[in-house]
């Protein structure tokens, strides 16, 4: 995959809500928001839990795992900008703590198997890094 | 239970779908489906006291319904924007019976329009949280969401590539009897379709709706009102709705989605069973969807509706009639409008007037609608009896 940033490529339209998330990015860590109530963990950011819709939720490390759910090689780019970077793979990952989020996965087209160990990698493909998504590495 | 519905259908207009639009706008589309619709039904635009419409892109964000009464020149005492994506022309039949029912109108004219020039691309804004946490990783617009779909049914299930392909190569076979679809005298083999080029992995090129221009609107009244209209009414006899997400990372397991709920609703409401059904009306922007559709329907059980696929027939004179007017993979998506013509086809079959097409004695159509990452789900169930 081409590394050479595309300032076309379009960055997360980031709100006073969001903001923790991506500054948690920038910072080279996944977080994540955990109800004070229930304790459910909450992805995408809000203010209000969306399992027991208490108004107070603590953002916390995560542990960036997760398992692949699914996934598309992408053809034909809903973006423009993304055209150039085709085929390239994303996914939806059930991260450990719960929530799914959807990502850009960097496996192999031929590797990807069905519930597969994932884990993030900060990328910087475009202007603003995000949290991509690989295979696990393995560990003891 | 819910009560009956007492709602019917009186009057249908579509316009023929065309790959690009010329000089069009969207409201002229609107006032030229509701022209045919009021033709129809024997009305004139006066007896029009309801309006629904959906959402405009690019054109009209705001004040939708006003905006269009004033092109039209009428002057509604219940109007609404209806916004469920391909669930948005189903969703307005029942809010038009509701709306009737509850007194607000008494006859209400449903419209979806869609213009598409050559070279134009109507982008929504902003669209959070999607923009922010889906567009920035490469994946934007539904292609994405619904391979996404339907890798998962394919590697939960075992459902096969040859699987999904029957179910588009039986929308262009039945778009071969509809002179409208934007694919007749263009039959696909299953082979042709495995052969069009990958779009977004699992999801091949024919597989997928192919955008167009065109319109629909319907026209419901009062059941009372029905009787004294110029064709034999098409009544609501049941319905049924559920949204469960909208950002595809954020659905339910492919054996959860949202038609579970909304289609055993509609059959009981409507006081029947699926064997009982004769048309299967079913949303079909990609192939995916259809195969959950059958089986949140319960035609077969979950992940099995590749065998199911494979041991029928679906034309008009199949023992499981579906989409008899190509589909959308056959006939054309007009956005939001696409979602109507299952409506508009199940009226067509209950009438009795689908020509070589028709199906022979049809009494009830499930007619089901779409929207988003199958998010949205609307079901009816639509008889040509009270």
């Amino acid at each position: 995959m081409s590394q050479h940033p595309n300032i076309s490529l379009p960055s997360p339209t980031i709100t006073p809500v969001s903001q923790p998330f991506w500054e948690g990015i920038q910072a080279g860590h996944l977080s994540l928001q955990q109800c004070d109530r229930c304790e459910q963990w909450v992805f995408y950011p809000r203010e209000h839990c969306p399992h027991c819709f208490h108004d107070s939720l603590t953002w916390k490390k995560a542990s960036g795992r997760g398992r692949l759910k699914t996934w598309s090689v992408i053809h034909r780019a809903g973006h423009p900008a993304w055209q150039e970077h085709t085929p390239y793979v994303v996914g939806v990952v059930v991260l450990e703590e719960g929530p799914s989020l959807l990502t850009h996965v960097l496996v192999d087209e031929t590797d990807l198997t069905y519930n597969m160990k994932v884990e993030m990698e900060i990328s910087e493909i475009g202007p603003h890094p995000l949290p991509f998504f690989k295979k696990q590495e393995e560990t003891i | 239970m819910a009560s009956q519905i007492q709602g019917a259908i009186t009057g249908i207009g579509e316009l023929k779908p065309v790959r690009y639009s010329e000089g069009k706008t969207t409201l002229s589309l609107i006032a030229e489906s509701v022209r045919l619709a009021i033709q129809d039904a024997g009305i004139s635009k006066e007896d029009i006291d309801g309006l629904l419409v959906g959402p405009q892109v690019g054109e009209t964000p705001q004040h939708v319904p006003a905006t269009v009464s004033e092109y039209l020149g009428i002057d509604p005492t219940m109007s609404n924007t209806v916004d469920l994506g391909g669930a948005t022309g189903p969703g307005m039949i029942w809010r038009a019976a509701a709306a009737i029912q509850a007194g607000m109108c008494e006859t209400v004219v449903c419209v979806l329009a869609n213009k598409n020039e050559k070279g134009e691309t109507l982008r929504s804004p902003n669209r959070n949280p999607i923009r922010e946490f889906d567009v920035p990783f490469g994946a934007s617009g539904a292609n994405t969401s619904y391979a996404l779909l339907k890798r998962q049914h394919m590697e939960e299930h075992g459902s096969t590539q040859e699987d999904f392909a029957r179910i588009a190569y039986w929308a262009r076979k039945n778009a071969q009897l509809n002179p409208d679809a934007i694919f007749y005298n263009k039959p696909v083999e299953v082979e042709g379709i495995l052969a069009s080029p990958m779009i977004a992995d699992p999801l091949h090129l024919l597989e997928i709706v192919m955008p167009v221009a065109g319109g629909a609107a319907v026209v419901v009244t009062s059941a009372e009102k029905a009787a004294e209209g110029k064709h034999k009414p098409v009544y609501l006899k049941g319905a049924g709705e559920k949204i469960t997400h909208r950002a595809v990372s954020q659905a339910p397991s492919i054996d959860a989605l949202p038609f579970n709920y909304s289609i055993p609703r509609a059959l009981e409401q409507a006081r029947t069973n699926v064997e009982d059904i004769d048309l299967f009306s079913l949303y079909d922007c990609y192939t995916s969807v259809v195969a959950t559709t059958l089986e949140s329907a319960g035609l077969c059980k979950p992940g099995e509706f590749g065998e199911f696929v494979k041991n029928h027939s679906f034309g008009h004179d199949g023992d499981y009639p579906l989409n008899t007017h190509g589909g959308q993979l056959g006939f054309g998506q007009a956005d939001l409008a696409g979602g109507m013509s299952h409506v508009v086809e199940a009226v067509h079959q209950l009438r009795g007037e689908a020509g070589n097409r028709q199906i022979p004695n049809a009494k009830k159509a499930l007619v089901t609608g779409n929207g988003a990452t199958l998010s949205e789900t609307t079901a009816l169930v639509l008889g040509g009896e009270q």
